[in-house]
């Protein structure tokens, strides 16, 4: 604490001794940030993108496929069997017939596999490329929840042993850059270049974070689900790239909600 | 070279090490990241993910250190300071404000890997305000325009330079900036070159534009 009070006073002096270059350079940084908002905003007058991602995911979760030729409207999210509406706001959760605390993109594999006979390596092929099945159907999922707030149940001993996890994954240092999730997310109002860091520590800023996922991305004209996400940043920290559904993306997923509790989902989101 | 060497025989150390120390509640996660990334290849990938004794402990404390840890963090990591061998502390600022912007490098996986070979870069920009006229600047770390105007170039200021851009847990432990010649991302040469672009009085970051 001490060390990070010194280094924070040293560059404070700093700061205030060339304020008037740097004030310069700041708010020329925000006006570019604000030209990127109104683009946004203007995005978002002529619809969002994501909602035709949102009806082919339901055309999906409808029609029958796969081996056994079913649909998707036996699966439970967790809410129960064909129970979609505010499913993804209490997700990631336990599922007993798995044995696993599951998020919504490897929900949904189970649910292709069990009632529509795929194999999850067909499930999941490609499932990261924009426009797939995955996403749509993660995208479909999740705008069901819209108005509904974000609440993970916690109760399980699975889903708090997860909950656990996730905290401690968010710290954990390692790479050739050093870097955890809380170098860049672990203090208010911090910017990587000019993007935006949310402060997952901070209760407000984690609502205002979650409640947009899924989320339409202007740079990548593509709806990244929250998998695909924190895969992105997992590279930026420059390490390999975790497997789908694996337990320590799930785990930061509850961790995540968690700290987001009572947002309320505005799905889908849009972003730079 | 023998930075790298010492940073592969401290990882494998340092792997015994930490599932010793971490605890219960550390070792639990240990598995957890090891199931995640057991099916990413080539192997080696999997060293990134290994914790030297800083890595660990800074990530059981959550960058918070209670006194003893950080006096022990800063002790081991300043016996890890090594200043290049030709002397040379100051290089081309040129060649400097160059790796400050570069933000590429050293990402894998098989989603979006950098292309063989891609220069890796110091990417300062992305937590430094540095030259007044880059724009495009974050704030995790402290604003450093005009650091050498402010500080100036005394041979001490070039080595404490030098020293924080090769090991800045030297100085402040578990700082959320990367070590980033004790991890052999930069190289001696690269160093030299960011020291320039900081205490270099025609640089950019001291002359403004
Ligand atoms: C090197 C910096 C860095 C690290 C380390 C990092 N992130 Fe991020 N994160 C970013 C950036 C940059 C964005 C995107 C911001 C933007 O596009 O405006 C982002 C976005 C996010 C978002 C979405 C925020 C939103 O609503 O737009 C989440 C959630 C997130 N990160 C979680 C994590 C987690 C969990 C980890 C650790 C596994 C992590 N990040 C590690 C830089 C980082
Ligand atoms: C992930 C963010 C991050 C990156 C990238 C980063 N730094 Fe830092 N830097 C920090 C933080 C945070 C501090 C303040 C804490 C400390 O002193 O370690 C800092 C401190 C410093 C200081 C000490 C300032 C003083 O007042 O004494 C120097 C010099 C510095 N950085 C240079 C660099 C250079 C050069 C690069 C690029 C090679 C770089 N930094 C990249 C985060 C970063």
């Amino acid at each position: 604490m001490t060390w990070r009070m010194r280094g924070l006073a040293a560059g404070g002096v700093l700061a205030a001794a060339v304020t008037v270059s740097v004030v310069a350079a700041a708010t020329e940084a925000e006006d570019h940030a604000a030209d990127e908002i109104r683009r946004y905003r203007q995005m978002l007058e002529d619809g969002n993108p994501a909602e035709l991602m949102e009806m082919k995911g339901e055309a999906l979760w409808r029609e029958a496929r796969g081996p056994k030729g079913a649909s998707l409207e036996a699966c439970d999210l967790g809410l129960g069997p064909g129970v979609v509406a505010g499913a993804y706001a209490q997700l990631p959760r336990f599922f007993a017939d798995t044995g696993r605390v599951q998020d919504t993109e490897s929900r949904l594999v189970s649910c292709m596999v069990a009632l529509q006979g795929f194999a999850s390596a067909e499930a999941t092929r490609d499932w990261y490329r924009p426009g797939s099945d995955l996403e749509a159907l993660v995208t479909y999922v999740a705008t069901q929840s819209k108005g509904a707030p974000i609440r993970v149940p916690v109760s399980h001993p699975e889903e708090a042993r997860l909950l656990a996890a996730g905290g401690e994954l968010f710290f954990r240092r390692s790479g050739p850059l050093d870097f955890s999730c809380a170098t860049c997310h672990s203090q208010d109002q911090r910017r990587i270049r000019l993007q935006d860091l949310p402060n997952f520590l901070n209760p407000a800023d984690a609502r205002a974070s979650m409640v947009t996922w899924p989320a339409y991305r202007v740079s990548q004209s593509a709806v990244w689900t929250m998998e695909r996400r924190l895969i992105d940043c997992v590279r930026q920290m420059r390490w390999p790239e975790p497997a789908f559904g694996s337990e320590a993306i799930v785990a930061l997923q509850v961790w995540l909600q968690h700290q987001g509790e009572g947002g309320e989902l505005q799905s889908p989101g849009i972003k730079r | 070279m023998s930075v790298r060497r010492r940073l592969s025989g401290l990882v494998a150390l340092t792997m015994l090490a930490s599932s010793s120390m971490a605890g219960a509640a550390g070792s639990l996660t240990e598995a957890i990241v090891r199931e995640a990334f057991a099916t990413a290849t080539p192997e080696e990938w999997r060293d990134r993910l290994a914790q030297d004794d800083a890595q660990a402990l800074c990530s059981q404390h959550r960058n918070q250190p209670p006194p003893e840890v950080a006096a022990q963090i800063l002790e081991s990591q300043r016996a890890t300071v090594r200043l290049p061998e030709d002397g040379r502390l100051m290089g081309d600022w040129r060649a400097g404000e160059k790796l400050a912007g570069i933000g590429t490098g050293g990402h894998i996986g098989r989603i979006q890997p950098d292309p063989p070979g891609r220069a890796k870069g110091g990417n300062c920009y992305a937590c430094h305000v540095m030259a007044p006229g880059e724009v495009a600047a974050g704030n995790i770390g402290p604003t450093l325009t005009g650091y050498g105007r402010l500080r100036g170039n005394t041979p001490e200021m070039q080595r404490y330079t030098y020293e924080k851009i090769h090991n800045a847990q030297a100085f402040f432990p578990c700082s959320h900036m990367p070590r980033f010649g004790h991890n052999g991302w930069l190289s001696p040469k690269e160093i030299a070159d960011l020291v320039a672009f900081l205490l270099d009085p025609e640089s950019s970051v001291n002359a403004g534009r």
